[in-house]
């Protein structure tokens, strides 16, 4: 607007309801285990894990189930002790059925743990190791194999560490818990990335909606003079990688490019914590920390639950949902992923359940576009959102992809926004799809 | 209370992201349109009598009927309720000249919405700004009536019922500021008092219906503008305030330039669009046979607004400058 605003920030953006009043103040719960637990083979992104058990096998807690293939992958643990009843065909929370191991569970406490290491003297090349036999991934939501963004190209330079702290997904309080509960831990987590990639600056960038994280991380990271703690605009999507990037450095990642690409590496706070567990504890990514919120579930809570636990189980464990529910979703609200199947399990980077009502989704009639500017003026890229769509809706993909269709990053501010309630980010969505294709065959020719 | 969760009574809605919305609506945005339009409406009372509620009724009337019609003739669905054809109504209705015949204004208000709206294919569609459509029609099918303007209520002697803007073109006489920004003066009903425009401009731009940069562009492109003028020759040209404050500039500059649909999305089209019809007030009001421009200078940079958009596209986030 016209006024300054010396926060750090970003150009765009919209801020919906918080809505993290519901479950900020919950401390986390560990949710007992299932009796039955699904595990995808696909919890990644990237080539799916090869198992290493059958029908029948007896498998203990933190036992490899399903190996590595290729180098884009990740292995998978067993969350529980128990028996391997079947390897089938689920679903998954991604909408797409996936292969998955499972696993019925037999209370017995019988844990696999690989050795504890030092985090003051273990090596570069032992981190990296132990982050990719731990089968951690990126807790932001595409779930990329940590250890890839921990080895970054040779030719890169690579200059800062920023560990998204944003949060800035309405009703999502997980982060949050973790940077007030596990503080010591993270500035552990972060400083054995940094370690791994070589640089000796970090940062943590937080958005200023929660004073509390930001006390006790300014408070742990005193006697560090190398990692700071960056107070940003609360603002969505602040914790998308471009935007924080920018907010942090100031430096704008090209479209095509990656965060290596202006010297910075991002991982969540989540997998800061991951990282900690396994180099420290010695543990693999056995569990998820979630959100269950929302004002269509019964008791919203901050739960750490294990991999593979049905979204049945969640709910009910949760007090079960309300009949004013009308769509239960599976991470954030702007881009999390509606679901229909409850059979569908938690996955390694699941961040939180939303049971969301009539009154939260807000929906209401579509007329059409009004060119009020409004889509423009809130996209973080830059692009015309309202043009995009109506040429996707043509099909004209030509022109779409003239105009950067494919920069989107489908952060959803355009369709939340629109008055005319135009399904804008959706319609792009679909023209970046047949826009990749059309890339993708031309390379190919 | 329900404690199963998979419970095959419920419907769950299965749409993509995002998931939530905003509390904006086209319907919501049009309704604080109407609201911001009362201030004008009731200077308008105050300062030509009652008689101008009727004006303002048979064009809001005229207007909603014209849609309606059209878009059962055409099989439709008929969109009446999302407050458009109101606020065209309304607008029409201010821009026009106190007393103005009633037959006259329902005439403009049907062109206003069959031609300046409907014949585009209704809202979002159309490329000018609807109301100044039916204005100018009427301007040129009754060129006298439209021109006749009454004493305001409050009118002293050394008020006289010409406007402003008239005023300056055809006698050199400068009316002062006070008048004009409380509306004792000669000119359209909703068009003479600056501070019930205020009000409602500035609730616009706070709600965020209309966005600051056009009326900032406007207004600081007819200081700019009409300011070359008047430093080169103050006697001959009038100063900067007094063409912000005479004739339809402000009336302008916050309802009609500020249409969502006729003005462009991009944020320097925004500053090009409110700079350009600044420009051509100017230049109409001191070289056009007209003591107005107000109306023709946002008809034309109407017309460039396709134009405006696709040479001001944004930079994409990261691209090389």
């Amino acid at each position: 607007m016209i006024f300054m605003n010396h926060t750090k920030s970003f150009k765009g953006g919209v801020h919906p309801q918080e809505q993290k009043e519901l479950t900020e103040n919950l401390s986390f719960e560990v949710m007992p285990n299932p009796k039955q637990l699904i595990i995808p083979l696909t919890q990644h992104l990237g080539k799916p894990a090869k198992p290493v058990v059958k029908k029948g096998s007896e498998v203990k807690t933190g036992e490899i189930i399903a190996e590595q293939d290729g180098f884009i992958s990740a292995p998978v643990h067993s969350p529980v002790s128990g028996k391997v009843s079947k390897i089938t065909v689920g679903s998954t929370v991604t909408g797409f059925p996936k292969d998955a191991i499972v696993i019925e569970s037999n209370d017995v406490n019988d844990i696999v743990l690989m050795p504890s290491l030092d985090p003051g003297k273990v090596s570069p090349e032992e981190i990296r190791e132990r982050v990719k036999l731990a089968g951690i991934v990126g807790q932001g939501g595409a779930a990329f194999p940590t250890y890839v963004k921990l080895s970054p190209p040779a030719d890169k330079k690579i200059e800062i560490v920023i560990i998204n702290g944003c949060e800035c997904e309405p009703y999502l309080t997980r982060d949050y818990r973790y940077m007030v509960e596990r503080t010591n831990d993270l500035i552990i987590g972060l400083r054995l990335i940094m370690k791994a990639v070589g640089v000796n600056k970090g940062a943590i960038g937080i958005e200023n909606n929660k004073p509390e994280a930001i006390n006790k991380l300014k408070e742990a990271v005193k006697n560090y003079p190398d990692i700071s703690i960056e107070v940003l605009e609360t603002k969505y999507p602040q914790g998308a990688e471009k935007m924080l990037i920018k907010a942090v450095t100031g430096k704008e990642v090209p479209p095509g490019k990656l965060p290596f690409d202006v010297g910075a590496v991002i991982q969540n706070i989540g997998t800061a914590i991951a990282i900690y567990d396994a180099v420290v504890k010695g543990e693999p990514q056995l569990t998820a920390a979630l959100t269950v919120s929302g004002l269509g579930i019964n008791q919203p809570k901050n739960l750490i639950v294990r991999v593979g636990t049905p979204l049945a189980d969640l709910l009910d464990y949760c007090g079960g949902v309300k009949e004013s529910a009308v769509k239960v979703v599976v991470g954030g609200p702007m881009m999390g992923v509606a679901q229909y199947d409850f059979s569908a399990p938690v996955m390694k980077a699941t961040s939180g359940i939303l049971v969301l009502t009539e009154n939260e989704i807000n929906d209401h009639e579509e007329t059409p576009c009004l060119r009020c500017g409004k889509c423009v003026d809130v996209c973080p890229l830059n692009l015309i959102p309202t043009k995009l769509a109506r040429l996707s809706s043509l099909e004209k993909f030509e022109d779409a992809e003239q105009l950067g269709i494919t920069v989107c990053m489908e952060c959803g501010t355009c369709t939340y926004t629109c008055p005319a309630n135009l399904p804008l980010v959706q319609w792009i969505r679909f023209g970046k799809q047949r826009v990749m294709a059309l890339q993708r065959e031309r390379e190919s020719a | 209370m329900e404690t199963t969760t998979v419970n095959p009574t419920y419907k769950l809605e299965l749409t993509s992201s995002p998931h939530v919305h905003s509390r904006w609506s086209t319907k919501q945005a049009m309704w604080f349109v109407v609201i911001a339009l009362i201030p004008a409406l009731i200077s308008a009372v105050i300062f030509f009598g009652q008689y101008q509620l009727l004006i303002i009724l048979t064009s809001v009337v005229f207007c909603i009927g014209t849609e309606y019609l059209i878009k059962k003739i055409r099989k439709r669905k008929v969109t009446v309720t999302d407050g458009s054809a109101v606020i065209t109504g309304l607008l029409l209705g201010l821009i026009l000249p106190p007393n103005f015949s009633l037959s006259s204004t329902a005439i403009g208000a049907v062109f206003a919405i069959a031609v300046g709206k409907e014949i585009f294919g209704g809202l979002g569609y159309n490329i000018f700004n609807p109301a100044l459509v039916g204005r100018a029609f009427l301007q040129a099918a009754f060129p006298v009536a439209i021109t006749t303007w009454t004493k305001p209520n409050f009118a002293v002697d050394t008020v006289t019922s010409a406007t402003p803007l008239a005023a300056y073109k055809f006698d050199k006489v400068f009316t002062s500021i006070q008048p004009m920004f409380f509306g004792n003066i000669g000119g359209s009903l909703g068009e003479t008092s600056a501070l019930a425009i205020l009000i409602g401009g500035i609730f616009l731009i706070a709600v965020g219906v209309v966005n600051y940069r056009v009326p900032l562009a406007m207004i600081l492109g007819m200081i700019l503008f009409a300011g070359i003028f008047w430093v080169i020759d103050p006697v001959k040209y009038p100063n900067p305030l007094f063409q912000i404050f005479a004739g339809g500039f402000l009336f302008g500059t916050f309802f009609m330039a500020t249409d969502w649909v006729t003005s462009p999305i991009t944020s320097k089209g925004m500053w090009i669009f409110g700079l350009g019809i600044a420009l051509l007030v100017v230049v109409i009001r001191i070289f056009g046979g007209l003591p107005e421009g107000v109306m023709y200078a946002i008809l034309i940079m109407n017309s460039v607004v396709p134009i405006i958009n696709r040479y001001t596209y944004p930079k994409i986030f990261g691209e090389a400058k």
